[in-house]
């Protein structure tokens, strides 16, 4: 195993979460695409600890940060969007302009 | 250590890496791609799951069990619930995402972001080998060095969760309407 495959793979996901937030309208859907960017950073900090064979586990611990910032997240966002649905009707990211100059 | 393609192919471990990275990337571009949206959540679940089995085969099986209660059981969920209670429509539905007119910029995007970082990686990382003696990390490793070197980020990250979901459930609970006195 190299560690070029591990970080190649995550640019992959990282590139495809990208493209989901940019396309996707509806805001749940924008949330589980910033999730697959969150898994790509999480396989990049777990390849690079375990190649370094870090002491301190630095790459693995801050992965575990990194999923509870995104349980964090999620739990927010979703109460965000919600709101956002009982004043609107609508989850659709394309509408939200009322804060547009 | 530096390993040709020759010994890499020779490798049992990078056809199992494979099994699992493709996997990954399809259910991750059936996240960002499919029409319906009760499956896009549900493709999350086959991208995530292919990461924790990525970690385990890394050794990191604390993170990547982590991943599997966290992620898989909780967080699907709660887009499940957000997907339900938003009353999104649950068939196939085109207005999922925007036209062509942003799906084509997008894409290049994301295109030209991949060859660059890969390039670089490659450049800077390719055929560099992960030691192959490394073996699984212990969860007591992890909560010694968690318990002590990291405890202060650790209770700032407690407090932030806690922060959060009293900050979801303020945003979200329905407000009384005021009794008339």
């Amino acid at each position: 195993m190299t560690i070029a495959q591990f970080v190649i793979l995550g640019t992959a996901l990282f590139s495809i979460g990208l493209y989901g937030v940019i396309t996707r309208r509806n805001a749940v859907l924008v949330l589980a695409s910033v999730e697959v960017m969150l898994a790509a950073v999480n396989i990049n900090l777990v390849a690079f600890d375990v190649y370094l064979a870090d002491q301190l586990y630095a790459g693995q611990i801050f992965t575990l940060f990194i999923i509870a910032v995104a349980a964090a997240e999620v739990g927010i966002g979703l109460a965000i969007v919600l709101m956002i649905f009982r004043n609107r009707h609508d989850a659709d990211v394309d509408e939200l302009d009322l804060m547009r100059y | 250590m530096h390993v040709s393609f020759e010994q890499w192919l020779t490798e049992i471990a990078n056809y199992v890496f494979a099994a699992l990275a493709i996997p990954t990337l399809v259910g991750a571009w059936m996240v960002v791609t499919s029409t319906n949206i009760v499956r896009a959540v549900l493709y999350l679940v086959v991208t995530l799951a292919g990461s924790a089995a990525l970690f385990i085969m890394l050794g990191a099986e604390f993170v990547g069990w982590t991943v599997v209660l966290v992620y898989i059981g909780a967080v699907i969920i709660l887009f499940l619930i957000g997907i339900m209670i938003t009353r999104a429509p649950l068939g196939s539905h085109e207005e999922l995402s925007h036209p062509a007119t942003v799906k084509i910029p997008a894409a290049l995007l994301s295109i030209v972001l991949f060859t660059v970082v890969a390039w670089a990686v490659a450049d800077a990382f390719g055929g560099l080998a992960i030691p192959p003696d490394v073996g699984a990390t212990r969860t007591g490793q992890l909560a010694e060095v968690i318990f002590q070197r990291f405890v202060i980020p650790f209770e700032v990250v407690s407090l932030v969760l806690l922060s959060a979901l009293v900050g979801g459930i303020a945003l979200a609970r329905k407000d009384e309407p005021e009794e008339p006195a």
